[in-house]
């Protein structure tokens, strides 16, 4: 039993963080209708910002600031680059742009930076441990679901009850209906990015503090993560974007800690297999969203 | 002319390679009702989506207020003072009366919004009695008496209306056709597309008879609603378009 609650902690954890990369994804699709492949790409930058601050003497905390607003930004710099040209094209061209977002921005790295990983220092506390009785927690874990909890409150406060917030919601509900009222297609869409680069970039800074690295690739897997839980939550819900994300860290880690050790390697495909299932059961996810959301 | 509000010139917009409608031309002056009938297809939407901002025209100009606002942006033209009650409404369902209103005035200072809100309660008593109420839940009336105000909540000069008695039962047409003219008594100007001939045209001060994408008869509402051979040739006879 004490196991069973340690591993859900554990996948609660890592579920937070899926969670936040999903909410991200799901805000971009509602308003633009695109599954952002670029989205690990915050990551990848952050990982590379996270590299040269920390490699320079500056503290986690000062680093956890610069992750968040480096990952905003860039979000809202591919939204201006590469998004805003292909805005009103098929869904499968903004589709085709994200892929090249996530190959160009792969490629520069690999090029002016280097192939390999880079590493740079974690802070210690990551690794500490709260006992109560018989249960070990990490802190980190701890750490990652109570800061979760406090951006998802945030961000369903924004979301509820400021103008920005309802703008979006209108803009995800019927994109036309919206700018009949005078929302702004530019300032929704930036906003948009903005708080999926926000959302991403608090997800960064945990993910970063457990990897340690920083490689052309650091934000493909944590992209994955945010894409399959969108889906499994039912692309364009935001509440299906988080419940996906804990659903999708749980399984995970009881999947690791049930699985025979021999085919515990076998986790990602078995994760696979089951998301198919869930699929065919539930073709729209586990949420169902009422509306066509798109810009 | 000075009073005129709208000046839309020889309008041509294209659906892909489907030409919608060809060489409008209409005004609208101020504080007037002006009417827009014609059977389905004749382009009577595609005419207030391009006016709205929603459609770019091909070739042709829009002028409102004594500026030219053809290919402005939607929310542009919102904020020049022309608002559009779209058809089939296309209220935020997902969102509460209270806040498919607010989103309605998002143009608007805060404080403006509320006093405007307060308008809206006052003039859609309805409405303030499902304030909380998930839009998609109203009736079809109350819905439109959503789409309605949520448009009014831009203070706008104009209001575009299309096809506002759709889909509604014969008493709540009579509501709907009762608040254009109690928007008219207000000082709003209107242009208003309906199915429903016979009714815009006693409610209406001029008239415009859309056909295949043109504008084929055009007149005082009163003298074509006395008509017989406007409904048989242009509306099916009965003065309500199949």
């Amino acid at each position: 039993m004490m196991e069973l609650i340690q591993q859900i902690v554990d996948g609660l954890g890592r579920g937070s963080i899926y969670a936040l990369l999903a909410l991200g994804i799901a805000v971009i699709f509602g308003v633009m209708h695109l599954v952002n492949f670029a989205h690990g790409e915050l990551i990848t930058v952050s990982a590379y910002t996270s590299y040269w601050l920390l490699t320079s003497g500056f503290d986690w905390w000062l680093v956890t600031l610069a992750i968040i607003l480096v990952a905003a930004l860039t979000s809202v710099v591919i939204e201006f680059v590469a998004f805003r040209w292909v805005r009103g094209a098929p869904d499968f061209t903004m589709l085709m742009t994200s892929f090249g977002v996530h190959f160009l921005v792969q490629a520069l790295f690999v090029m002016y930076v280097s192939a390999n990983f880079r590493q740079f220092s974690r802070p210690d506390w990551i690794f500490d441990t709260w006992k109560i009785g018989a249960i070990s927690l990490e802190i980190y874990d701890l750490a990652v679901i109570a800061t979760t909890l406090i951006t998802l409150l945030c961000t369903y406060w924004l979301l509820q009850h400021t103008m920005f917030g309802i703008s979006l919601r209108a803009a995800a509900e019927d994109f036309d209906a919206a700018r009949l009222m005078g929302i702004r297609s530019n300032r929704v869409i930036r906003g948009a990015f903005f708080l999926s680069g926000l959302l991403a970039g608090v997800a960064a800074v945990f993910w970063l503090m457990r990897s340690g690295q920083a490689g052309p690739i650091a934000g493909l897997n944590p992209m994955l993560k945010g894409v399959l839980a969108a889906l499994i939550g039912g692309l364009g819900s935001l509440s299906g974007a988080v419940l996906g994300g804990f659903v999708l860290g749980l399984v995970e880690v009881l999947l690791i800690a049930r699985l025979p050790t021999e085919i515990v390697g076998l986790t990602d495909g078995i994760v696979f297999v089951l998301i198919a299932l869930l699929f065919v059961f539930r073709p729209q996810g586990l949420i169902t969203v009422q509306h066509v959301e798109r810009v | 002319m000075v009073d005129e509000i709208l000046n839309v010139e020889n309008l041509n917009t294209r659906y892909g390679s489907i030409r919608a409608i060809r060489r409008v031309g209409l005004t609208v002056k101020a504080g007037e009702i002006v009417c827009l009938i014609g059977p389905n297809g004749a382009g009577k939407t595609t005419l207030l989506a391009t006016v709205a901002g929603l459609l770019n025209p091909v070739l042709g100009r829009v002028v409102f207020n004594a500026k030219d606002i053809t290919g402005w942006s939607p929310d542009r033209v919102l904020r020049s003072g022309l608002s559009l009650v779209p058809e089939h409404r296309r209220i935020f369902g997902n969102f509460t009366v209270r806040e498919n209103l607010l989103v309605g005035g998002v143009t608007q200072s805060p404080e403006h919004r509320e006093n405007l809100l307060d308008e809206m309660l006052t003039l859609f008593p309805v409405l303030k009695e499902k304030l909380s109420t998930p839009a998609g839940y109203l009736s079809g009336g109350e819905a439109q008496q959503l789409a309605i105000g949520r448009a009014l909540m831009s203070n706008p000069n104009m209001l575009l209306m299309d096809e506002p008695s759709l889909g509604l039962a014969p008493v709540l047409v009579d509501v709907v056709f009762d608040l254009i003219l109690k928007l008219r008594d207000t000082g709003r100007t209107l242009l208003v597309v309906e199915q429903n001939a016979q009714r815009i045209l006693d409610v209406a001060d001029r008239a415009y008879v859309m056909r295949s994408g043109k504008i084929v008869v055009e007149g005082a509402a009163s003298e074509l609603a006395g008509r017989e051979d406007l409904f048989d040739t242009y509306l099916g006879g009965s003065g309500v378009a199949a």
